[in-house]
């Protein structure tokens, strides 16, 4: 198992939830990344405004590991209320810093750890007047602490506060006078650095960090989407504050000022899909972000568009369910639901990003993929990929993309056929033709979410019934070869042992796999990015004795999907479940498979 | 069953509008509805108004819930698109059409179901949000497709066909979008083809939201004695209060009238809709007078139909969104691509 070495470690800081510790914290891991060295940043926070516990978790990964570790090596315990907690997290050699302002012998309990104990209020509080800067001045003087002792270099984070405060000119040399506080008591009463610490590297030059929910906004205005709808839910609110930023930016008349784009905030999410899929029949590219809970509510809608055949995307982005839930902490709990959301036989297509680079190539792919087909596509995401920084390459566009807005009939199109039929498969791949309104006469239909037939035409006989939805049935299952491919990393020798997993298991997935090889244990890995799942997926389970199939839920709901939809034995499947809401850490992985394998190899 | 599409037979002499098309342009599928149901005689108001006010079919959107009311979408112009969407949510459906599309005339169809119960919501929502289309609520006090179950309408006291009469305070559809901020508020009658009809074009033509709250008799499940939005009880207890018809920007304004005031008020194409009142003291251009006025003739029992409320001055959504001219679904994917330049750019702030 890996750290803490040199560029190779984890800082956890525990901080009270409205004390503007989230800028301190981001501070802290873009200098390091502004240091040329890979980091992973998670944020785990309450649902709540102010006075809750948070925590801020910065992994530095000279490896260019993804994922969380599931050790901390330094905890940055800033919130007296949980330091037994935070105590308690920190590994054997471990070092706590803690504002010993206040001082704690309790925290001394723990042989095994050093604690370094700074007074940064009472620092702070000689320095600053004002109660509000102080707290945000302690703030500062916390990461002085840390850039004392792991090693970071204050030139940077010089740069990083300017850039920030470029236009508040002050603000920058009371921030950097807060730093020095921190700083300088650590390297005047403790020996500096640290073992574990970090040494410049050039790793992260083509590299941004960005969260997903951006990522997937940026995605929306590049896929030339016109149309956005939503009711703020935690925490896909962030992907529509995104689309409005870059709209706002990119998206403005030059000459008149006016708009190009429409964007919505619903009164609930029944009215945000309608919304979606109003503006979509006519024509215009249309989205909502939304969570588990919007998702339940849209549920009719879905199945609405999907029996209509009308293009939309939901951007779901999983938070902990069942109902209300942990808003704020991670699940991958919606996999079978937005499989076949919506009463009747429904099936949808649904993309699994697992990363920001994903998030924005998948968010243009949806929109391409639900005109091509002709329905509603759902883009999986969760809070971890969301609204977490995460280190990837810089994003990319080609600027020969043309959208795919399949197959829509033009005023031409029109004068040249005799009769039109919206649900007619004409060319025999079971997609029909759709006309926008407004276009011609000819091109006219009625849209309708009871029975109809081939022409649209209202129908309660059973063949004329069955004859659509049979169609879509094969409409569905043609998007197979439509969809993403899954990624397969496969050892170096021939293993028995196969691992499946879905969007942001893979960082830790990933990891996992690679140090059980290098410890002997070689597996296969699959990542699937898409349903319907490709015929590659029940290929790879044929393949191997074994799969392991990793959830981020409590009922196997991807093992359960891939039993649905594919022939593999029961038997061949073992789940691989963590639901805690916690991002997956590649730790969690290895030892539930080591535990697997040895026991197999017991029996 | 299958829908039966009627044939298109044209008469000879048959009159034709300033587009060259008879009334029969501007018709439907077959009604499947009862015999002698409101609702049908609110479609042939639409289907007249649509014609006399030459719009053409395949430039309007028509769009419903889901009831009996809500099906009648089928029964006029099957040269538009038209949208038979959910119960209760064809605001929000309708709003994002004509998001993507302002330029088309929008009708949504619902009922009092759909609109008063599963339906609130989103219809206060689309008045709030001034959307520009005219939302027509087909209002028979019951839910008829469900056969007969109180609605939301239904007046204390109203009795049912069988059973208890209905205790619960009704929703007035006009009170409550007065006070929602509806900007264009009607009453009529299935049973007032010439009210309905200059109303059904005066609210086409309104710039925002339009309503207009038909009472639409439901000749199988409320049309008895006792009932509130019977046939007879609504001819007895009708009442007028103000005209209006739609002047077009060619058209000369008529004035003096026997009856009342004329009162013109401008719209956003450069007609006119003209108001009649019959009677002079109320003025549909004060919201609180407005206000009074409903209050105080709903505690009469007396039904007061005509243009109750209009203010032209209002924003539509698509103006509050400072929305470009062209259609969203028109502007080419070019103008909204930014470019991959435009994308390394920007991406300075993630480092
Ligand atoms: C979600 C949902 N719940 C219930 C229904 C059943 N339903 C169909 S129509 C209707 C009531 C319609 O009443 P109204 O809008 O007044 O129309 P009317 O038939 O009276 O014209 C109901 C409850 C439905 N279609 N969808
Ligand atoms: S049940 Fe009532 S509302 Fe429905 S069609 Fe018959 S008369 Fe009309
Ligand atoms: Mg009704």
């Amino acid at each position: 198992m890996s750290g803490p070495g040199l560029n190779d470690f984890v800082i956890k800081i525990g901080t009270v939830n409205g004390t503007g510790s989230a800028s301190a914290n981001g501070l802290l891991m873009k200098s390091i990344f502004r240091m040329g060295i890979p980091v992973v940043g998670k944020n785990v926070f309450p649902s709540n405004i102010q006075g809750l516990p948070t925590w801020y978790e910065i992994r530095v990964s000279g490896d260019g590991h993804a994922g969380r570790s599931g050790e901390v090596h330094m905890m940055v315990a800033m919130n007296q209320a949980t330091y037994d907690q935070d105590l308690a997290e920190l590994a054997t050699g471990g070092v706590l810093l803690y504002d010993s302002t206040w001082p704690r012998p309790q925290l001394e309990n723990r042989p095994d750890v050093t604690v370094i104990g700074v007074p940064l209020m009472a620092m702070c509080n000689e320095v600053v007047k004002a109660a509000r800067s102080r707290i945000l001045m302690k703030n500062m003087a916390y990461v002085g602490a840390v850039a004392a002792l792991v090693d970071i270099d204050l030139g940077v984070i010089r740069s990083l506060i300017e850039e920030t405060f470029a236009a508040k000119a002050k603000l920058i040399d009371s921030n950097m006078e807060a730093v020095k506080l921190g700083y300088d008591y650590v390297k005047a009463n403790y020996e500096c650095p640290l073992r574990f610490r970090v040494s410049a590297l050039d790793k992260t030059s083509d590299k941004v960090m960005i969260d997903g929910n951006t990522a997937a906004a940026l995605g929306c205005v590049y896929a030339g989407a016109t149309f956005g709808a939503w009711y703020p839910i935690t925490p896909s609110t962030s992907l529509m504050d995104g689309f409005v930023k870059y709209c706002k930016k990119l998206r403005v008349h030059e000459e008149s000022g006016k708009n190009k784009f429409c964007i919505i905030q619903a009164e609930d999410e029944l009215a945000a899909a309608g919304l979606i899929i109003g503006a979509a029949w006519n024509g215009a590219r249309a989205f909502t972000p939304t969570s588990g809970p919007g998702i339940s509510l849209m549920s009719e809608w879905i199945g609405f568009a999907y029996y209509t055949e009308i293009p939309v995307v939901f951007f779901d982005i999983q938070r902990t369910g069942p109902s209300t839930g942990m808003p704020t902490r991670t699940q991958q709990c919606d996999i079978q639901t937005t499989a076949y959301a919506s009463h009747g036989d429904t099936k949808h297509i649904v993309l699994y990003p697992s990363d920001p680079n994903e998030c924005f190539d998948f968010a243009v792919r949806s929109f391409d993929l639900a005109e091509r087909f002709q329905t509603p596509v759902f883009f999986l995401s969760d809070i971890d990929l969301g609204m977490n920084d995460w280190m990837v390459d810089e994003l990319t566009w080609d600027d020969n993309y043309v959208p795919d807005r399949g197959k829509v009939l033009s005023e031409d199109d029109l004068a040249k056929m005799d009769s039109f039929s919206r649900y007619l498969d004409v060319d025999g791949d079971h997609i029909p033709y759709r006309t926008l309104p407004g276009t011609d006469p000819k091109g006219a239909y009625f849209l309708r979410g009871s029975g109809h037939n081939a022409h649209a035409r209202y129908t309660e006989l059973g063949h004329e019934y069955q004859e659509v939805v049979d169609r879509l049935l094969a409409k569905w299952e043609s998007a197979k070869t439509a969809v993403p491919a899954p990624v397969v990393q496969k050892a170096a020798s021939q293993t028995r042992y196969g691992m499946i997993a879905i969007g942001t298991s893979d960082a830790a997935a990933t990891e996992a796999r690679t140090r059980l090889e290098a410890d002997g244990m070689p597996i296969d890995y699959m990542r699937i990015r898409a349903f319907p799942f490709t015929d590659e997926v029940e290929a790879f389970i044929a393949d191997h004795e074994e799969v392991f199939v990793i959830d981020q839920n409590r009922d196997a709901q991807l093992l359960n999907l891939l039993l649905t939809e594919t022939s593999v034995p029961r038997e061949k499947l073992t789940p691989v479940l963590h639901y805690s809401g916690e991002p997956l850490n590649y730790r969690f992985v290895c030892d539930e498979l080591m535990k697997r394998i040895k026991l197999r190899k017991i029996a | 069953m299958t829908s039966f599409v009627k044939p298109k037979i044209r008469r000879s002499n048959e009159p034709l509008n300033e587009l060259g098309l008879a009334r029969a342009d501007y018709e439907g599928n077959m009604s499947t509805l009862c015999a002698g149901c409101g609702h049908d005689s609110v479609t042939a108001a639409i289907v007249r108004a649509f014609y006399e006010l030459s719009i053409p079919p395949h430039r309007a959107l028509k769009i419903s819930g889901i009831g009996c009311s809500s099906k009648t979408t089928s029964y006029f112009m099957n040269d538009s698109h038209g949208a038979n969407t959910v119960h209760g949510r064809m605001p929000s459906f309708a709003t994002g059409a004509l998001s993507a599309n302002n330029d088309l005339a929008t009708i949504g169809i619902s009922g009092d179901g759909d609109s008063l119960s599963i339906g609130l919501g989103q219809m206060a929502h689309a008045m709030r949000r001034n959307v520009n289309m005219l939302y027509m609520l087909e209002n028979n006090g019951v839910y008829g497709l469900t056969k007969g179950q109180f609605s939301a309408s239904a007046d204390f006291g109203s009795l049912p066909k069988k059973g208890d009469p209905n205790e619960f305070s009704p929703i007035d559809p006009v009170a409550f979008a007065l006070s929602v901020g509806a900007t264009f508020i009607a009453r009529s009658f299935s049973g007032d083809r010439k009210q309905l009809v200059s109303l059904i074009k005066a609210g086409l033509k309104h710039k925002g939201f339009a309503i207009i709250d038909v009472i639409s008799p439901c000749v199988s499940f409320n049309d008895h004695k006792g009932s509130t939005k019977s046939y007879a009880h609504t001819y007895e207890f009708y009442s007028k209060a103000v005209h209006a018809d739609y002047i077009a920007p060619s058209q000369e304004i008529v004035a003096a009238y026997d009856e009342g005031e004329v009162m013109p008020v401008e719209l956003h194409d450069g007609g006119y809709i003209q108001l009649r009142k019959i009677d002079n003291s109320y003025d549909p251009t004060d919201r609180g007078a407005a206000f009074n006025r409903v209050m105080a003739s709903d505690n009469a029992n007396e039904i007061l139909t005509g243009l109750l409320y209009i203010d032209e001055s209002q924003p539509d959504l698509h103006r509050t969104q400072n929305m470009e001219t062209r259609p969203l679904n028109e502007i080419p994917y070019t103008e909204l691509n930014p470019g991959a330049e435009a994308l390394s750019a920007l991406q300075s702030e993630f480092r």
